[in-house]
């Protein structure tokens, strides 16, 4: 296929059967490879549609700065689309994140400001709102309140979805900023009555939430309930399960929160098996697996594996 | 057999530091009534007049309780309920 650029070739990623991880031929579970994208990741989707709006809206100019916080993939993303459309970019990311997404930031131009690792993302987000309230002349994309976030995926991953699979029962994708569920849900839901849109939330080692007060959370802006049909919380232990069987049964090499989804997407299927229900479940693939080999996460036994991924954030 | 609480770092000061506790009851409201008993202050945590607290997540089974019943979803011995901060975790 030909595109005039990089920018164009976003989305149209392929749908693939999971033949050997689905259990019947009327449960079936199809993945949606999201790391056939420009930079690697579903965020681009995001990253695109956000910059996008801000340019529409008039808010960035030619050399403009754009801050956002995130832990990696969204920060890839922006730099890849900053980096073309001439935009300076500044990344807001937990130090308890890889080092392959700092070299990947560095490469494409962007500029890395560390925050405190006890804490993760929330304090991310702290930080980076501070820093904005600072520089009035900077523009953060935000992307946890950012509509278009939510609209790319109502435009184009919901759409290409049933597009290939008008059969679609289930939708299950990792939450996180929550707006691939939102925008892919919403357009399912309107489009497919009776879909389930199920919620793979990733459950992180104890250094993550350990100092945060019950009190002073974190529910991104986008985040509505009632688009959801569940919500799951998976722990690194499912979630690296999961990604090796993909590779294993599939072949298909994933970053960690596709385990978490297909951990979902699993207990979905055992469900309708059970309940004897036909059942077509579309598991997101939100990355590949290269950014996440330092964590150790494909070597060794299981256990090693999970230990060395604790206290870091892997989706 | 009882059902197994595990409890957030943040909140182990209610249970001397213990990282899971066992309560029993038929629903969620229940046990959070029972676990109340041995570890004051626990259920105000975690519940107000609306319920749940707005950045306290509940999971049953890893299932947030939330798209179940909330306080009225059924618990029975052996289930395994979880108490989490919400954060901003994931898909970042």
């Amino acid at each position: 296929m030909r595109y005039e650029n990089l920018l164009d070739s976003l989305g149209h990623t392929p749908l693939v059967g999971l033949p050997r991880l689905s259990p019947s031929d009327d449960v079936r579970l199809w993945a949606k490879l999201e790391d056939r994208n420009p930079t690697g990741s579903v965020k681009d989707r995001a990253a695109f549609f956000m910059v996008a709006q801000a340019e529409k809206e008039g808010l960035l100019s030619p050399g403009a700065t754009i801050i956002e916080p995130t832990s990696g993939n969204t920060g890839i993303s922006l730099a890849m689309v900053a980096k073309l459309r001439g935009y300076r970019l500044i990344v807001v990311m937990p130090e308890n994140t890889s080092e392959e997404r700092r070299q990947l930031l560095r490469m494409y131009g962007a500029e890395i400001i560390g925050s405190p690792a006890a804490g993760g993302s929330n304090e991310a987000v702290r930080v980076a709102k501070r820093i904005a309230a600072e520089h009035p002349d900077w523009v953060m994309l935000y992307q946890y309140g950012n509509e278009a976030n939510a609209r790319a995926h109502y435009e184009t991953t919901g759409p290409e979805i049933l597009n290939d699979l008008p059969e679609i029962t289930h939708f299950v994708a990792g939450l996180g900023t929550t707006g691939t569920l939102m925008g892919a849900g919403r357009y399912l839901r309107e489009h497919k009555p009776g879909v389930k849109i199920v919620a793979a939330e990733p459950r992180y080692g104890e250094l993550v939430y350990g100092l945060r007060n019950v009190d002073e959370g974190f529910v991104p802006e986008l985040y509505d309930p009632t688009v959801l049909t569940t919500r799951f919380s998976v722990s690194s232990a499912d979630a690296l399960r999961r990604t090796r069987e993909l590779i294993a049964a599939e072949g298909i090499f994933a970053g960690i929160s596709a385990g978490a989804a297909l951990h979902a997407g699993l207990a979905m299927a055992a469900k309708a098996v059970t309940e004897q229900e036909q059942a077509d479940i579309v598991v997101l693939i939100a990355d590949g697996g290269w950014k996440y080999l330092s964590t150790g996460a494909y070597d060794g036994t299981l256990d090693e594996a999970e230990d060395r991924l604790e206290g870091q954030l892997w989706a | 057999m009882a059902i197994e609480v595990r409890i957030p770092t943040i909140l182990r000061t209610y249970t001397d530091g213990a990282k899971q506790v066992e309560g029993h009851g038929s629903t969620l409201g229940e046990l959070l009534i029972d676990l109340d008993r041995k570890h004051g202050g626990l259920r105000e945590r975690l519940v107000d007049d609306g319920g749940l607290r707005r950045f306290v997540n509940v999971y049953l089974n890893d299932e947030d309780v939330r798209f179940l019943a909330g306080l009225d979803t059924p618990v029975k011995d052996g289930d395994t309920v979880t108490v989490l901060p919400a954060v901003a975790g994931g898909g970042m």
